[in-house]
């Protein structure tokens, strides 16, 4: 039996495009036409506009900052909420501007999908190639076109397919395949909750029933067993070590595989408290005990003995560099991977491409800047388990630090020992 | 068997904390004694089998209900708890009360009592059950937030944070602000306290014909009309109000960017 849509998870959809674009103005549309706004929330926008001297601004529902108000932008990424009878959504609204791409990396890499906005007015544009490039970077399978302002080209179909047939050429060049594309105005209203009267000749779904056919993420169950292991308590005199499993299942009196280390111990039981568990499986945050209680700290990962995680210190992957200050050859850095945090130096930036344009600007390049993306390999300062982002997500996703930020974000096409 | 959507909402939330506890030799909790803190309080306890490894802070203006200084010490001892109480005594003892100023008084009371509180212990980090559905601005919230050594929120320069790797170093001075429930809503919380059976203040549960949604201190929060006395009436009434959940909080009220400001200067 289906659980009622409440207890159903949330679908998760971060809305994506260049600048003044539509992006916020859509959210508001959507939580108005869903009647998601409550009153004393209208109220507010209407006085927040008068005071600035604009019309009421729907974009204001999302865009809460003061400056993001003044200066009509979105400057950092934020989450809402909406329902339908059949399911809850999570709107992750995005910045368009490129010097906030870092905020817009962090909306989306919490997505299940995204609504990918162009002004048909004015066509596809920097941050349109570039907000493309990242979701297919992050693995977002599930991509819905609108293309907006439909009232500023008079509802022309002829301008609808234009735009469809290059942003289609361009998808196809980064590895994504649109679910559809809608000819909207978030403004009016026009198929993003209700069919629009102005486009008769569009007889496709509305935006709202677009996201109804979205899925969620699958956990991956049906993966081998990945359990990073975040820490190590010792509770009532008994180690309990701690994580999240990542993919697969563990039940009590299995044997695993700890790697990098290679250690092997086998289960004597799954903990969670104040309940009796015998197995967990993908997502669950639990304990585990083991038989004889070897000592395994944080960043091992436990795995079936016979599909274990690749283990290796030398890495081929693809880095979006997301920091103000560039890379620059010969800096060292640190690697997170799922629990896992080594040095690591970059050996060589084999091809530099401009995550828009997608155009090579440099082999063996010697410094990365903000929104390029580098081809690169990595040397860890030990070995590290690590697998290719399409066979195992968890294991093929990273974060490079420096100093004390996060700098760039990676995909591992391969590992080497 | 599929993760139900509170399933995956806790297992995330226990993730944090456990991320949080890794990171931070000098880790608290902050506790108002509502329903969210006190979800997260529940979440710490399984995120740690019952042994919260970490103290409790309240933040006591000396101006909260009675029953919440009832509740906190009943659950303190019952749970095992090791509780620290936070109090400006020098703006108490000089008359600060909402009378004077309410940004005044939330000032002192609640954000510089913290202030002390952090400077005398050495926190560097804190556990907050805020939540990103209940004010816009805290929609923008990250999971690890810092804040520098004058308690200020750089909000227009976040670090960025993907793929569950959270901030995890920090300048000299800093202290992070760490917000596990980030992605659970209001009805999420009450659908949660219901299916683990979490003790909560009678505060929230009508009594003729109002109660409390958000609970501050006694004086500057005003009641909602309600006949929800218990917690199936309370889903059942979230399920098909339209009205903010704040919208009996005096802070919201004074300007549209009041909540940015106080955040800003470290209100929580």
């Amino acid at each position: 039996m289906e659980a009622p849509a409440s207890e159903r998870p949330q679908l998760k959809f971060v809305i994506v495009g260049h600048v003044d674009h539509g992006k916020s103005t859509l959210v508001g549309r959507l939580l108005y036409d869903t009647e998601s706004l409550p009153p004393s929330k209208l109220e507010e926008i209407r006085k927040a506009s008068e005071e600035l001297g604009y019309e009421v601004e729907l974009s204001y529902v999302i865009d809460h900052l003061e400056e993001e108000r003044s200066r009509r932008i979105t400057i950092d990424t934020a989450q809402t909420w909406f329902k339908t009878p059949e399911r809850e959504y999570v709107i992750i609204d995005a910045p368009g501007h490129r010097e906030f791409i870092r905020n817009m990396v962090t909306g989306a890499s919490q997505a299940d999908a995204a609504v990918f906005i162009v002004d048909a007015q004015e066509g596809i544009r920097e941050q349109t190639r570039r907000h493309a490039y990242v979701l297919g970077m992050l693995g977002i399978q599930q991509v819905l076109v609108l293309m907006n302002k439909m009232d500023l080209v008079n509802w022309q179909k002829a301008r609808f397919d234009e735009l469809n047939e290059e942003l289609s050429g361009f998808f196809a060049s980064i590895g994504i395949r649109a679910l559809g594309s809608i000819p909207v105005s978030a403004k009016l209203g026009d198929n993003v909750a209700r069919p629009s009267k102005n486009m008769p000749w569009y007889t496709g779904p509305t935006l709202l029933d677009s996201l109804a056919r979205l899925q969620l993420t699958a956990r991956p169950d049906n993966l081998p067993l990945r359990f990073p292991v975040q820490d190590r308590y010792t509770i009532d005199g008994r180690a309990i070590i701690v994580g999240r499993i990542e993919a697969g299942k563990v039940r009590a009196g299995q044997e695993v595989v700890f790697v990098p280390s290679g250690q092997k111990a086998r289960v004597a039981t799954v903990e969670m408290f104040l309940r009796d568990r015998t197995e967990a499986e993908a997502g669950e945050s639990i304990g585990l005990t083991l038989e004889g209680d070897p000592a395994i700290e944080r960043g091992q990962v436990a795995c079936p003995v016979d599909a274990p995680a690749t283990v290796g210190s030398r890495l081929s992957a693809s880095i979006f560099w997301l920091s103000d200050t560039p890379f620059r050859s010969g800096e060292t850095l640190r690697l997170r991977c799922a629990t896992q945090q080594v040095g690591c130096s970059i050996e060589r930036i084999e091809r530099l491409t401009d995550s828009s344009t997608l155009e090579l600007i440099a082999e063996n390049a010697q410094s990365i800047s903000a929104t390029q993306v580098g081809h690169v390999i990595l040397r860890t300062d030990r070995p590290i388990a690590a697998e290719p982002f399409a066979a195992m997500p968890s294991l093929g996703r990273f974060v490079l630090m420096r100093g004390h930020d996060v700098e760039a974000g990676g995909i591992v096409q391969r590992i080497e020992s | 068997m599929a993760l139900t959507k509170l399933d995956e909402l806790e297992s995330k939330s226990i993730f944090i904390i456990r991320e949080a506890y890794h990171q931070f030799p000098k880790l608290g909790m902050l506790w108002s004694i509502g329903k969210d803190s006190t979800t997260l309080l529940w979440l710490c306890r399984k995120a740690f089998f019952g042994h919260i490894p970490f103290p409790i802070i309240h933040i006591d203006t000396t101006y909260k209900f009675a029953d919440i200084y009832r509740f906190r010490d009943e659950y303190a001892k019952k749970w095992g708890l090791r509780l620290i109480v936070g109090r400006n005594e020098a703006a108490i003892a000089q008359g600060m009360s909402p009378k004077v100023s309410k940004l005044g008084c939330c000032g002192a009371l609640k954000t510089e009592a913290l202030k002390q509180l952090i400077e005398r212990e050495g926190f560097d980090a804190l556990l907050l059950g805020i939540r990103r559905d209940e004010h816009g601005i805290r929609a923008k919230e990250r999971y690890f937030s810092p804040r520098d050594k004058n308690f200020q929120w750089d909000y227009q320069n976040q670090p960025a944070e993907l793929w569950d790797q959270y901030k995890n170093s920090y300048a000299e001075g800093t202290h992070a602000r760490v917000h596990p429930m980030l992605h659970w809503t209001e009805l999420d919380i009450w659908r949660y306290i219901r299916r683990e059976n979490i003790p909560i203040t009678s505060l929230y549960f009508a009594r003729n014909g109002k109660r409390l949604r958000s609970i501050g201190c006694e004086c500057c929060c005003q009641p909602v009309p309600s006949n929800a006395s218990t917690v199936d009436e309370i889903i059942q009434e979230l399920s098909t109000t339209t009205e903010a959940e704040r919208a009996g909080r005096a802070q919201d009220k004074e300007s549209v960017y009041t909540m940015q400001k106080l955040r800003a200067m470290g209100y929580m």
